[in-house]
């Protein structure tokens, strides 16, 4: 189950609501272990496509080293699918890298940059096998 | 001469669990060659058809190595080699 605060969820809708018809892409951080998403880093998409997302290569590099530093590890990857359901792709599936993080995938395509509801999903993604879960919203995560 | 290799966790399986290992080599190419006869199996996840994969990214003191050589790049002792899987995927 991924849970996750009402303003780091309303971060990624507005970033996917703001790029669409492009898809958006980031991560929230959060300490080693703790399964805590609490450091929302939006990420530019160098692919700049409706079909295709890939983090800049150096942004890539900086957010990983910042992450190292502050013993923080990408407890959410999430990117936003604009034109079909939020589902991975097999793309998604075949270049997903972080066996422990929730993928969350927004899909746009009902609303495009206007407000109105999303499909707001989240995955685990392990050795090509895609595992849906629940996701559960709170006012903020529970202190530690 | 020992070169420092940052090792992502997708990549840990091969390393023991270690987050980073050292390595020698002149080269990118030496480095990663280097590499497999410690780490059997690594080498095929950073290379394909003699060349990098396409959604590998490897750093040489941050830089990217596409834009210094790819495997050819030169390698010096003392150098920090991070290996990074590139966050991508596509509808």
């Amino acid at each position: 189950m991924l849970t996750i605060d009402q303003a780091t969820y309303d971060a990624i809708v507005a970033h996917a609501k703001r790029d669409h018809p492009d898809e958006a892409c980031g991560v929230v951080a959060g300490p080693e272990g703790s399964d805590r998403p609490e450091r929302f880093v939006e990420m530019v998409n160098a692919a700049g496509s409706p079909t295709f997302y890939e983090f800049d290569s150096t942004d890539l590099l900086q957010l990983y080293k910042e992450m190292d530093a502050n013993d923080e590890e990408p407890v959410i990857v999430y990117h936003s699918h604009t034109a079909t359901e939020a589902y991975p792709s097999r793309t998604d599936i075949g270049l997903a890298s972080e066996p422990g993080a929730h993928y969350v995938l927004v899909s746009t395509r009902e609303h495009g940059n206007n407000d109105g509801p999303v499909e707001f999903r989240s995955y685990r993604i392990i050795d090509g096998e895609v595992t849906e879960e629940e996701v559960t919203v709170v006012d903020a995560l529970p202190s530690n | 001469m020992a070169i420092e290799v940052r090792i992502p966790t997708i990549l840990r399986t091969y390393t023991g669990g270690e987050k980073a290992v050292t390595g020698d080599g002149a080269s990118l190419s030496a480095l990663i060659d280097d590499l497999e006869a410690n780490h059997p199996g690594i080498k095929d996840r950073l290379i394909e058809n003699g060349d990098l994969r396409r959604f590998v990214n490897v750093y040489v003191n941050d830089e990217d190595v596409r834009f210094i050589g790819g495997l050819g790049a030169e390698l010096s002792d003392g150098d920090q080699v991070v290996v990074l899987p590139a966050v991508a995927g596509g509808q």
